[in-house]
């Protein structure tokens, strides 16, 4: 996925950014209005992060001017004022959903997915392993023909591992990206869900295997 | 609502007693000046009919042979006999002597010199009379002889008629005081009138109506209209400040709590040592701790701040809580919850959409902040015969037999919070906006007691 983020906080772009990227994204940055237009006028993104309150206007400026060019592309703002002042305005300029900050990666990620979703991500978005067939947008798994649609925890899970196949990731790691810091659960509840990919994986020729001591590593048979 | 303020009297009253009191001293006023010149008019011309008579009976005295005669002409008395039936007295007197008439009659004018004459009201035989004296000299013998003529005439006639006239006279002043008071009413009434339409202007705005006056008003209200533009221009321009500086004290406190959160996440993705990704961990809770109560703290005070001037506009809860379910959807999702609506179209409420929206939204965050993975919360919308019911129920095991309405205070969280992030004025936010559209708030343990329920009933329009 491209995406074009317009932030003017360098260091919490810096960490979206990396986070972005992590997850197998192209990203390019954009520090103010100036720049976001000249971005958005000769590439073609699949999302938009856009922060309101920029050095050089008002992020909602942006947000008229890009859909008065009738471009499809969605936009998520990133907005620090109060929810119960503003969010009337950014909705009605053509918004397709805002997040308050500070956010939770995985809250941004959740967002995104939901709104590429919802402009329907075509089958460019699939990946295939093996005999399998991912659609992370979508949710759904095919193996051999048959489609079943993942729970979200696991689409998350198995998207992080095949983020970076063939490496082994840690149960640690993996229980911050999937659980929220406010929820005290084990490194085991890691294992229910790896236990229920594997089941579904069953014939892909994609196998989740456990380094003992060390995490799950997912590689083709 | 508000206290009804101490009055001075009314405007109009004070102007209506003013103007009818001024009625009545002119109405008075009126009366006396119109009866004592009837009285004068009637006196004069009285008088003047006892003269002529007086001045006919005089003609009629002559000198022949050295003897006075009076020939007393019919006439002179018959004139006093057509103003009125009052009995007519008169004398005929010469250096002293009566010569004819009644000799007790009072004779007043002793003094006159020749051709002139005096009017004078006395009582004679019990009776008032007004009669007039005459007096000529005539030469008898050579030697002059001083004739008085006295001609008077009981009033009772000359009383009728003042009486006759003071009814009229009183008659006029009332008539005028009448015609004055309904006048006085309607000019009370229609100079207070550029007042009450003033006030049904300013009381028919709204509360987010803070446009300065602009309806032409009489010269003497334009000082009032103008402090009062002054008032709402001042007003409008504290609300505004107020309100950007709420916004501007959450962009603050919120844009460096996203960085630093950004960068713990971050880093926490890069570090292995047990140690560091446990401290690394606190410290995101802590700034998630502390922006979402900075941030219910700013959604507070917005939310006080827009109670206090409640826009009333019709709102369509279903429509409303399934937006906010389509927007919650993907944080549910983290956690696998299943999230869902259910709900038939309601008739409209009225009130401020965007805080019957937060109010709802803070139960939605509490319920899926505490139900665990894998769980289910039913959102729905309903109407009863008195009240549209938003309702949220949960399965994450409920408030514990906590008292409810503690719940609400202010930072009291439930027992189930213990290692969540809140800062407890979530449900205080839901009640008050509740409670300002006049509807309560519930918190119930669900039916089947795995979790709470809580129930937004506003009541129906």
């Amino acid at each position: 996925m491209r995406f074009l983020l317009v932030e003017d906080n360098i260091s919490l772009a810096t960490a979206v950014l990396d986070r972005l990227r992590m997850d197998g994204h192209v990203v390019d940055h954009a520090a103010n209005i100036a720049a976001a237009e000249d971005y958005s006028a000769t590439t073609d993104y699949d999302l938009i992060l856009l922060d309101i309150m920029l050095p050089d206007g008002d992020g909602r400026s942006f947000l008229r001017s890009h859909r008065n060019r009738l471009i499809e592309t969605p936009v998520i703002v990133l907005t620090a004022r109060s929810e119960v002042s503003d969010r009337v305005g950014m909705l009605d300029l053509g918004a397709d959903d805002y997040i308050t900050k500070p956010f939770d990666f995985s809250e941004l990620e959740a967002r995104c997915r939901a709104v590429l979703r919802r402009h329907g991500g075509d089958s460019s978005n699939q990946r295939r392993f093996g005999n399998l067939v991912f659609d992370p947008l979508a949710g759904t798994l095919s193996v051999a023909g048959k489609t079943i649609t993942l729970r979200n925890k696991e689409l998350r899970l198995l998207e992080i591992l095949l983020n970076g196949q063939d490496r082994i990731h840690s149960k640690p790691k993996l229980v911050d990206r999937l659980f929220s810091y406010d929820e005290e659960v084990s490194e085991n509840a890691i294992e229910v869900y790896v236990g229920r990919l594997r089941k579904h994986l069953t014939g892909s020729g994609v196998e989740i295997t456990t380094v003992r001591g060390l995490g799950y590593r997912i590689s083709l048979v | 609502m508000s206290d009804p303020l101490p009055t001075s009297g009314s405007l109009r009253r004070r102007l209506t007693l003013q103007l009818v009191g001024s009625a009545a001293v002119l109405a008075t006023l009126l009366f006396f000046v119109v009866l004592g010149f009837a009285r004068d008019v009637a006196q004069q011309t009285h008088d003047s009919i006892l003269l002529a008579s007086a001045t006919s009976i005089m003609d009629s005295v002559s000198v022949q042979a050295d003897a006075v005669t009076v020939d007393l002409p019919y006439a002179a008395l018959s004139m006093l006999g057509n103003v009125s039936d009052d009995r007519v007295f008169y004398s005929v007197s010469m250096r002293g002597q009566l010569l004819t008439g009644y000799d007790d009659l009072p004779i007043s004018g002793q003094m006159l010199r020749s051709g002139q004459s005096a009017f004078d009201t006395l009582s004679y035989k019990g009776d008032g009379i007004r009669m007039v004296t005459l007096s000529r000299r005539l030469s008898l013998n050579g030697a002059p002889a001083d004739i008085l003529i006295t001609v008077a005439q009981t009033r009772e006639g000359q009383a009728a008629q003042l009486a006759q006239l003071s009814r009229s006279a009183l008659q006029l002043g009332l008539g005028f005081f009448l015609v004055a008071t309904i006048l006085a009413f309607w000019t009370a009434q229609s100079s207070i009138r550029p007042l009450n339409q003033l006030t049904a202007a300013v009381s028919r705005r709204g509360p987010k109506d803070l446009r300065p006056v602009r309806r032409p008003v009489p010269s003497e209200m334009i000082p009032l209209v103008l402090s009062l533009n002054q008032f709402i221009a001042r007003l409008r321009v504290s609300l505004t400040r107020s309100e950007d500086f709420i916004a501007e004290a959450a962009h603050r406190v919120r844009t460096p709590l996203a960085t630093v959160r950004a960068q713990a996440e971050i880093t926490l993705l890069r570090v292995e040592k047990p140690e560091n990704r446990a401290s690394l961990r606190e410290m995101i809770r802590a700034i998630d701790e502390s922006s979402r109560a900075a941030g219910q703290l700013l959604d507070h005070a917005m939310v006080t701040f827009r109670i206090d001037t409640l826009e009333r506009k019709a709102i369509d809860l279903t429509e409303l809580a399934k937006e906010l379910v389509d927007r919650l959807q993907p944080i549910a999702e983290l956690k696998d919850i299943d999230l869902r609506f259910t709900g038939s179209r309601c008739p409209t409420i009225t009130g401020d959409a965007i805080l019957v929206q937060n109010a709802t939204r803070n139960i939605l965050d509490n319920a899926i902040k505490y139900s665990p993975s894998d769980s289910a919360i039913q959102v729905s919308t309903r109407q009863t015969t008195s009240e549209i019911v938003i309702q949220v129920e949960d399965q994450a095991g409920g408030f514990g037999g906590m008292d409810t309405e503690v719940l609400t205070h202010r930072f009291t969280r439930g027992d189930n919070a213990v290692g969540t992030v809140g800062s407890g004025l979530g449900l205080t936010i839901a009640r008050e906006v509740v409670e300002a559209h006049g509807g309560t708030l519930l918190i119930e343990t669900n039916k089947s007691g795995t979790g709470a329920c809580v129930s937004l009933c506003f009541p129906l329009a």
